[in-house]
Order: C-alpha cells, then sequence, then structure tokens
C-alpha cells in the first residue's frame, strides 16, 4: 500500500504542470491519494457496493440506511449541543430515541414523519461554528475529501461513533468482530448511497479531483451554516458572483433579490410538496423528439 | 458530499416551455418538476437507462428554461471576457451539450424521493430570484437544490443550481480556468469537446 501511494504520488508529481489552488498547497500528495482511492474504490468498493445494491431488496437497503443514521443521531445531539442549538439538539435526541423504540431499534425512520428531520452534524462542522477556517485541502486514504479542520474533527467523530463504541460498551463476546462486521457494512452502505452522485461526476467532471475538492469546500460551507450560508467576501478564493455582460441579457441588478439569500434558519415554513403530474400529449411529443434527436446526431 | 449528486437528477427539473411565458419563477419550476417526475415515474424505458429518450425529455422540457449562455460566462468568470464571440458560441454549445448529458444520467437516478418548495421570497419588481427546494428520504438530511433564476425578456430562466450548497457554476470554475491558464480558451474547447465525445461513444 504505501509502495502504491509512494508510485502514485511519483506519477502525479510528474504528469502534469498546475497551477497551485490557495487552498489546496498538497495538491500533488492530495492527488496521489485521490488516485488510490480510486483504485481501491473501482476494484473493491464499487462493484461491492453495486453488488450490494442489485442484491438486496429495496427495504433492506432502507433498513440498513435507517439503522445506521439512527446511530449517527446522538454524536449530532452532541455537536448540535456544542454549535450552541439545544432546539437542534433535543430535537436529534428525540429522533434517536423515538426510532429506536418506534422504529424497531433504527430499522424505520419514524421521526421524519413527526416532523423530526434528520441532521448532518459532525465536530469539523462544530470547530467550523467556533470560526475555525476549514484550512488547506487534505484527500484521506479511503476516506475521500477532507480539510486539516475536518480531519481534526473525525478523531472527534471517531469517539462518537455509536457501531464502533456500542459493541465494547454493551461488553459483546466476539467485540472486535461486531466492530468489524458493522464498520464494512455502514462502508458499503455509504457508498451504496453515493453510487449515482459518483456515476455522474464521472460524466460531469472534466477534472474529477479539481470537480469534488471545490464542491467539497462549497459543501461543507454550506452545511456550517445550516444550509445558509453568507455571502462569500469579494475577493476570496471562490467568488460568489462574477459580474459578467452578456449581450442580450440586462445587467444584473445585486441591489434586490441577489441569489443566495438566506432564509432565516428556524422560520416555520409551509412547504408544497410536489405531486407527479404528465401531461396528456406524452409521449407522443417526446417520442418526436427523440426521433428529431436521433436524425440530428 | 453524501448524495449530493444524486439529488442534481431532480435539479433537472425546472420549467416546460408552452407554460413559461409570464408565470411567476417558482410555479414554474413547480409545473416542470412534476411534470418531469411524472414522466420518469411513467416512462419504463427511462428508468431502464434509456438515454436518449431522457436527453429528449430534457431537451423538451428543460432546456428552453435554462440560460445557457449566462452559465458559461459565469463559470468563466474574468476569462469571459477573454474569449471571442466565436469561441464564445463555441464554449456555450459544448457546455451545454455536457450539462445536457449529466443532467440526463442524473434523472434516471431518480427513484423514490420527495420534492417539497419553500415558499417564494421576493419583491414584485425583482428581476433576480432563487427558487428553493428539498429532496427528501427517510434516514438522510433532506437536500437543498436551489434555482437562481433571472428575468429576461419577461421569461424567467435558470442561470446556476445549487445542490446542498454546491453551486454548479462555482464548482465549474476552478476547472475552467486552471484549463485556460494552462491551454488557453481554445484549450478548454477542447477539453470540453472531447469529454462530450468520449460520453457520447461510451453510449454508443
Amino acid at each position: 500500500m504505501t509502495a502504491a501511494l509512494a508510485a502514485a504520488a511519483i506519477l502525479a508529481g510528474c504528469a502534469t504542470q498546475r497551477a497551485p489552488s490557495p487552498r489546496d498547497p498538497l495538491e500533488p500528495l492530495n492527488r496521489a491519494v485521490f488516485e488510490f482511492n480510486d483504485g481501491a474504490d473501482r476494484f473493491v468498493f464499487k462493484p461491492v457496493a453495486e453488488g450490494y445494491k442489485l442484491v438486496l431488496p429495496g427495504f433492506v437497503q432502507a433498513g440498513i440506511r435507517n439503522f445506521f443514521s439512527n446511530l449517527a443521531d446522538p454524536w449530532n445531539a452532541v455537536n448540535q449541543l456544542l454549535q450552541g442549538k439545544v432546539e437542534m439538539a433535543l430535537s436529534d435526541s428525540w429522533r434517536f430515541i423515538v426510532n429506536s423504540t418506534f422504529g424497531l431499534g433504527g430499522l424505520l425512520d419514524v421521526a421524519t414523519d413527526m416532523r423530526l428531520p434528520k441532521h448532518d452534524e459532525d465536530f469539523g462542522q462544530t470547530l467550523g461554528v467556533w470560526g475555525l477556517d476549514s484550512g488547506p485541502y487534505l484527500v484521506l486514504p479511503l476516506w475521500g475529501p477532507s480539510s486539516v479542520r475536518d480531519g481534526v474533527g473525525l478523531i472527534a467523530d471517531s469517539y462518537g461513533y455509536l457501531p464502533w463504541r456500542l459493541p465494547g460498551w454493551l461488553d459483546f463476546s466476539h467485540r472486535v468482530a461486531w466492530q468489524n462486521s458493522l464498520l464494512a457494512l455502514d462502508y458499503i452502505n455509504q457508498r451504496a448511497l453515493l453510487l449515482d452522485t459518483t456515476n455522474l461526476l464521472e460524466e460531469a467532471a472534466l477534472d474529477r479531483y479539481a470537480f469534488v475538492r471545490e464542491a467539497y469546500f462549497q459543501r461543507r460551507r454550506s452545511l456550517v451554516y445550516d444550509g445558509n450560508p453568507p455571502p462569500l467576501p469579494a475577493n476570496s478564493g471562490a467568488p460568489a458572483s462574477i459580474e459578467v455582460s452578456l449581450d442580450p441579457a440586462p445587467a444584473r441588478d445585486p441591489g434586490r433579490g441577489a441569489p443566495g439569500a438566506p432564509a432565516r434558519a428556524g422560520e416555520p415554513r409551509p412547504m408544497s410538496v410536489v405531486e407527479p403530474r404528465v401531461p396528456a400529449n406524452y409521449p407522443s411529443v417526446l417520442a418526436a423528439d427523440a426521433a428529431a434527436l436521433a436524425a440530428r446526431h | 458530499m453524501k448524495r449530493l449528486f444524486c439529488a442534481a437528477a431532480l435539479a433537472l427539473a425546472p420549467v416546460v416551455a408552452p407554460f413559461g411565458q409570464g408565470l411567476a419563477p417558482d410555479v414554474l419550476v413547480q409545473t416542470v418538476t412534476s411534470e418531469v417526475i411524472g414522466i420518469i415515474k411513467q416512462d419504463k424505458e427511462i428508468q431502464a437507462g434509456d438515454t436518449r429518450k431522457t436527453i429528449a425529455l430534457v431537451e423538451q422540457k428543460v432546456l428552453p428554461h435554462f440560460d445557457f449562455t449566462r452559465m458559461t460566462a459565469l463559470a468563466m468568470g474574468a476569462n469571459w471576457r477573454r474569449a471571442t464571440p466565436e469561441q464564445q458560441k463555441l464554449l456555450v454549445e459544448q457546455f451545454r451539450t455536457l450539462l445536457v448529458r449529466t443532467y440526463s444520467t442524473a434523472l434516471t437516478a431518480y427513484r423514490d424521493q420527495t420534492i417539497e418548495f419553500r415558499p417564494l421570497r421576493a419583491q414584485p419588481g425583482d428581476t433576480e430570484v432563487t427558487v428553493r427546494s428539498e429532496v427528501r428520504q427517510s434516514g438522510t438530511q433532506p437536500v437543498t437544490i436551489d434555482y437562481s433564476m433571472a428575468r429576461t425578456n419577461d421569461a424567467w430562466k435558470v442561470y446556476d443550481v445549487t445542490v446542498g450548497g454546491v453551486s454548479l457554476v462555482t464548482t465549474y470554475r476552478e476547472t475552467f480556468a486552471a484549463e485556460v491558464r494552462n491551454a488557453g480558451v481554445d484549450g478548454l474547447i477542447k477539453s470540453l469537446a472531447d469529454k462530450n465525445r468520449q460520453l457520447e461513444v461510451r453510449r454508443g
């Protein structure tokens, strides 16, 4: 594994000359780890996840997903509390209690239907809320995109990771076997959840590495602000908006209705659920369109 | 990063051509979302991964309501003005092709999530709004999909889609800048064209 890493590092270092990204001073090393992860994924984890998705019935996968999601909720609640969000901490605690009991040990997510929505928190986010910048980008072996701050957060997270802690606390016989099995199952569960994402990424990105990095920083920032990040300062690494003059389009009015204007968090907001609705003239229209498109190619 | 891009599946869903004129932006997005989802749920060929049919669906229902010129310009940033009009045209064309393909792939991944829209916060005179929606699935945090829209000539058009806080346009920006730095605007056009050809071949 070390040899593979080193070889990949040398290859990545020689292959390309790139202008460094200010948030990624370790790019050559990161790219090497990215390549290594990619190889491991292509030959091991992705095929296993695909098999998992193919073989297991949907409700079993949902049960497994819910089970691990439930075991993450107590640590979510701790982080909510550390971030000063008492109400959210209570909400996540209730989720855990409700789903562990009425949800049959977490196999069902009944709490969501009781207006206790799922939150994703971790210690990296907590550090972010405390004002710590993400620091340089880091790609961790077998884990994927991270940063110095979020990597440190992961160490704390590992203490709150119940699939690892529970077998010890409950004094299971074959504790290590339990831990490893749960860890492996969760890894495959997470990988399976990401299958559509990574397939899409493969298609969308010119440079997957850079694409993932940019998406990671934006995603983490959004998570730290619970989905309502303030606009970025104008001269930061990733500009929030660039004024462009476009011919027929009118100039943007930055003053009003600017995109990304944050909705206030915690405010009760009625939602409208979208119902599928098929137009009457479908599918004849679509078939004609497909034919036209095929003719064009 | 979890589940983000699979929710981008639903990012596909703005706005039907015949309804386009004069509708409020949130109504527009909701209308098309429900229509596109309705079609996907009903169409066995799309569910089975019929790419041509999905692309046709995207071309017909979704594309008329995207402002690809503006999307490309935003993704290019400062380099946009350095490109000649012909280069700009080619860039828009290639970027559009790439986005249509990835969107179509994303759409076929749609399964049983529910989508909810938040009430629109906008003043009557606004020319820019963000239509915010959420995709839900049990056991996972809802994924937000925000459509940044601008009004041009009485029609609202999407110029960016932000999934779980990740803006499509911003995510491309750094790659585009790097390509232009290394090989100029023509190099970027070539990379996009190569990528599109590669996807075309893979599909057969």
